[in-house]
Order: C-alpha cells, then structure tokens, then sequence
C-alpha cells in the first residue's frame, strides 16, 4: 500500500445549523484511505454515504474536523484551491452518469482537459482515445450521450473520471442505475484499471456482492463509521443493504 | 502543452449551450434582432427626417447673421446702484443703419475657424412697380457670387441666367407672376427717397412662397444707392461648417463685435424645439427597446441556468471555477446580442429600402433620403452587445454561485 491519500479525522457534518431543522449528518468520522485501495462504502439509505462522500469530493466542506487530501489541509484553501485540488486529484463517477449532453462521448472525456487547459490539445485527445479505447467504446467516440446506452454511458463516465489521472476516484452508486450484466461490466472495468494503473477507487454501493468485490469495506451507519476491514474478514456481504 | 487562447473554454462551452438550446436561442435572438432593427431604422429615419428638415430651413437661411445692434433710449437721469426710479420711454423707431466698419467684420469673419463662407448685404424695404401692380419687396444688394455659396442660390434659378450687372435683378418667381413679368422685362424699384428701373435677369424658388413673393437680388451698389446707405451694408451673412455649433458661435461673435448676431437657432426656435423633441423620442423609444430586450435575454438565460443546473455541477466537479461558470453565461449573453444585432442590421437595412423604394411623395420621388450611416450601426451593435451582456450578469452569477454537490444531486 502507498502513502496516506485521504485522512479525516473528527469530521462533523450539519445541514442548516442554527435554525429549527438542523440536522446533524455526520458524527466525527475518522477515515484513512491510502494510494492504491480499493474501497467499498456501504451503508442504508441515510447513513450519510453521499454527504461523506460530498465531503471527500470537495463538493461540500466540512463543518467540523480536519480532512488533508493529497497532502493539502482542505479546510485552509479557498473555492478556488478547492477547485483546483479537485481538479488534479479526484475523478468523479455519479449514479446518473452525468455526461453532458451536447458533447460527445469524446467531448465529454476531454472536457476536464478543456476546463483546465482551455482547449484540447492533441496530446490530450490521444489520451481520451485510449480511455475509451479501453473501456471499449473506441467505436461510439462520436455519439452524443443520447445516442448511447447506460452501461456505455457510464463508461464514458469512467473514462472522463480517468482523464487527468486523477489519485483517487470517487464512484457514487456507479452501477445503481445499470442491469446485472452491465454492472458487472462496468465494475470490472473499474477493478481492472484499478489493478492496472492503481489509481485509488472509493465506490459507494448498495449491491452486497460488488461491495464483496472490493478489497476493504466501510459501513456507514447513522453518520457513524460501523464496521471498517478487509472484505475476507468482514464475514458474509449479505448482512449489509 | 499549445498555449490555449483566452477563453477558449468558456467560448467552446457557450456555444455549445446555444446550439443545444437551438429553439430557445433562435427565438431570443431573433427577439434581439427585432429590437435592434426597430432602434436602427428609427434612428436612421429621424436622422434622414432632420437632415431634411434643416437642409429645407437653412438652405434659404444664413446659419449667423450679423447686424447693427438695436437703437435703444439712454436713460435721462443716471440710476445709481440700489436706487429705483420709475420712467416710461418709448422704444426708438429702428432705422436701416449700416454695421459700423463692416469691412473690417468681413475680413475678420473670413479668416475665422468653423466659418465656411461669409456674405456682406445691403438689404431694406422697397417697393416694385410695374404699370398698376405694386408690391412691398424685400430688396437684396449682394455680390452675388458669396451670397450663392451661403445659400446655393444658383441651385435654385428656374429661369434666365445666373448673373447681375449694374441695372439687373433676380427676383422670386411668385413676384414675378403678380407682376406679370418675364426674364429680360423691366421693373421699377422705388424707396422712399429714389427710384431705379432694372431688368429682369433670373427667377429663382427659394422653396418658401413668401420669400418667393418678395425677394428682389440686385448688385450690392444698386442697394446702396437706392436704400440711401453708400458704402454700407446692414447685415453679415455666415456659413458654418457644423450647423449645431451656430448658436455657440454666435455667442461668442456677439461677446466680440458690437453687433447684433443671431444664430439659425435664435430665429427658428419652433424648429428647435421640434427637432429636439424628436430626438428626445428616439432616445426614449431607444431606451424602451433596450430594457426590453435586456429583460427577453435576461429571462431566457435564467431558465437556460435552472435547466443546465446539472451540467454546470458536472463542470465544476470536473474542476471549473466559479469565474468561469460565470464567463459561460456572460459569453451566452453576449453572443446573443451580438447574432441579433446583426440580424437586426440587415432587418433595417431592408426596411429602409422598402422605406426609399414604396413611400414617394406626391411628385414621385422618394420623401427624402434616409440611410444607415455605418457609426449608427455600429452604435446599435454595441448597445446590443452591452445589452446581452448586461442581461448576463445575474443569471451568470447565479449559476457560478451554485453549490456544486445541490446541483449534481437535481
């Protein structure tokens, strides 16, 4: 395993503080994640998974606690350092895939190359090339998001997650909205970049026998983390929906 | 790494959200295009309608005359300062005088910047005569060569020649039907204390009826004579070059000389105020349009935001600032108004050639010219550009200021 790429410690997290609906999500987590894991996040419905991984993504600070990602103290960057940091660091897959409509599945793998240099430089077309070449999609590079299927969608996700290397990518249910067999898929695919190139996964799931799939898993529960091991030693899958 | 132009992505962004919201930017920009059109073919119609106008008014009209000051009562009794004292004086009758040195007046207006041409003349009442007819005349002594460049006189000769000796006269062609005269016939032209026969050289249509019934143009001498001034000349007509100007030019000269002066403005005040009260119009309808179209872009770009709420979280958990989310939008706007602005150019531009084409006066010709000097239409542009992105601004601010994990989540 590689060095610390995530530490959380003592995170809080409160939605409308100080009014009459404040509700408190998170209760002082700890996290460690280190370069290289490939991680389950599992939880029920409330747990505060999305929020934690929000969190994780940058997408939402903290209210308390201290999160270093990448070696950078989150909490003492602005919106712009956030950005930035996001950027370089963390690829994003969400339930819903989340392509852009009006590009192509090319477009969409080059657009954070776009965001960051402005322009797509051919260096970074190549690059898009080969990602959807290895998720297999190196024949639909020209259709637009509409003209694919979900499971193809959501591989285009991945290689736009991948784009700019990102150290760790942040999947949020990536196969909730996929059958049985593009699931599978789908999570293969991410396993075997995983395996390949060691980029860090973080894949929250509600499907017991992908979290199984994972090398280490963490359960959530009520904003707490319950269990957190290895998947040989966190006994059978089945116990957590 | 290419060095990337500046704004190449929120440029490449922009347009992409324009073209994806095809329907939606069709209809505003053609709204903008409506717009601009109304504000270009207005202006070029009340430009076109006001250079007609005063080109009618100060083509039969010197823009500055100079003439000797008014003859006023002096005060008997000297009044201190802080006394009152009632009199009743009555005014003094005015009586033709020559400008005091007048040649003097002429050479120093001629050498003076923004005067373009200057015309000394001996002018007063007289009458005409020919057998029982008789009528009141206003008798003109010129060099008719520098009166010809202050009002285009020349243009304006519908028979006989363009030319006066000694015992010849141009006169306005009304004058010459009640007179029942021709070129070449004579008429006598009497004041109170002389007489003179002259030949009828030219008529001319000063464009104004009244003028037409009482102008008579005779050499400068042959006035003099006859209005009992040698040597005088009782007014000083100028040209200036830029006709706004008159009135501040007038002002001054009458600071300087010990003269009466009065610009075009000072005798046609109605006019004035017309033209004036018509480009109040144009910059109130002008200022209508722009609200309305700020508001039509500034609608659609709001929805165009709530309905790209989840791209715009997308991009920025791909890395985008928040400036430029903001510039995304900005660019829309802009773009906007710049396609419709140009659409709306070549919109007025074709209703201003039906305009010269179908709208004719009575004699068939067009009413007057009117065309789209390429400063308004580049004026206009601007506006629409500022417009579009003016309406930007907080649609854009909204959605640079979105949350990025809300806006996913939608």
């Amino acid at each position: 395993m590689g060095a610390e790429l995530v530490q959380l410690s003592g995170i809080h997290k409160v939605y409308n503080a100080g009014q009459p609906n404040e509700i408190e999500v998170l209760h002082g987590l700890d996290l460690r994640i280190r370069q290289g894991e490939f991680a389950a996040l599992i939880g029920p419905s409330g747990s505060g998974k999305s929020t934690l991984l929000n969190v994780l993504g940058l997408l939402e600070r903290a209210s308390a606690g201290e999160y270093v990602l990448a070696g950078q103290t989150v909490s003492a960057l602005d919106d712009d350092g956030l950005t930035r940091l996001r950027r370089d660091t963390l690829g994003f897959v969400f339930q819903f895939h989340h392509l852009l409509p009006a590009f192509s599945a090319e477009e969409n793998v080059t657009m954070p190359a776009r965001v960051r240099d402005g322009v797509v430089t051919p260096q970074a077309r190549a690059r898009a090339r080969e990602l959807l070449d290895a998720v297999g999609l190196a024949h639909a590079m020209d259709r637009t998001p509409a003209q694919l299927s979900g499971g193809m969608q959501q591989r285009v996700a991945i290689a736009r997650a991948l784009m700019l290397q990102p150290a760790l990518v942040l999947a949020d249910e990536p196969t909730g909205n996929l059958d049985t067999a593009s699931s599978n898929e789908v999570f293969g695919l991410m396993r075997r970049i995983h395996d390949e190139v060691g980029t860090s996964f973080l894949v929250v799931t509600h499907d017991p026998r992908l979290a199984g799939r994972c090398d280490r898993i963490i359960e959530l529960v009520d904003g707490r983390i319950d269990r957190d091991g290895p998947t040989s030693v966190s006994a059978s899958p089945s116990s957590s929906t | 790494m290419t060095k990337a132009l500046p704004l190449a992505f929120e440029f490449s962004v922009a347009l992409r959200f324009l073209r994806e919201g095809r329907f939606q930017s069709l209809l505003i920009i053609v709204g903008v295009a409506a717009g601009v059109a109304v504000v270009a073919y207005i202006s070029a119609l009340v430009t076109g309608l006001q250079t007609n106008t005063l080109n009618k008014t100060l083509g039969a009209q010197a823009h500055i005359v100079i003439s000797p000051p008014d003859e006023r009562v002096a005060p008997a009794w000297p009044v201190a300062p802080g006394e009152r004292h009632a009199s009743d004086t009555q005014a003094r009758a005015q009586r033709l005088r020559t400008i005091a040195n007048w040649p003097a007046v002429d050479a120093a207006m001629s050498r003076r910047a923004g005067i373009s041409a200057v015309s000394p003349m001996t002018a007063g009442a007289a009458l005409a005569r020919r057998g029982e007819a008789t009528r009141a005349i206003a008798l003109t002594g010129v060099d008719l060569a520098r009166y010809d460049r202050i009002v285009n006189l020349r243009e304006k000769l519908v028979a006989g020649s363009f030319r006066i000796g000694p015992g010849e006269a141009i006169v306005g062609k009304t004058l010459a039907e009640d007179l029942g005269v021709r070129v070449g016939d004579r008429i006598t032209l009497s004041t109170d204390s002389r007489s003179d026969s002259v030949r009828i050289n030219g008529m001319v249509d000063l464009g104004i009826k009244d003028l037409n019934r009482r102008v008579v143009i005779v050499p400068q001498r042959s006035a003099q004579s006859l209005l009992d001034l040698t040597g005088g000349a009782t007014q000083i007509d100028l040209r200036v070059n830029d006709v706004w100007a008159a009135q501040a030019l007038a002002a001054s000269l009458a600071r300087e000389l010990p003269c009466k002066v009065e610009s075009w403005q000072d005798v046609n005040t109605q006019l004035v105020t017309a033209l004036n009260a018509q480009s109040i119009s144009t910059t109130l309808i002008r200022s209508v349009v722009m609200v309305v179209v700020v508001l039509g872009i500034a609608s659609v770009l709001v929805v165009s935001v709530v309905q790209k709420q989840r791209e715009i979280g997308i991009l920025r958990a791909m890395g985008a600032q928040r400036s430029q989310i903001l510039r995304v939008f900005l660019i829309q706007g802009g773009m906007v108004g710049l396609l419709g602005s140009v659409l709306g150019t070549g919109i007025a531009v074709a209703m201003i050639k039906v305009f010269t084409t179908f709208v004719r006066g009575a004699d068939g010709l067009p009413l007057f010219s009117i065309t789209l000097p390429p400063e308004t239409a580049l004026q206009t542009m601007a506006m629409a550009l500022a417009a579009g992105l003016l309406a930007a601004v907080a649609p854009a601010r909204r959605a640079a200021r979105m949350d990025p994990a809300q806006a996913i989540r939608m």
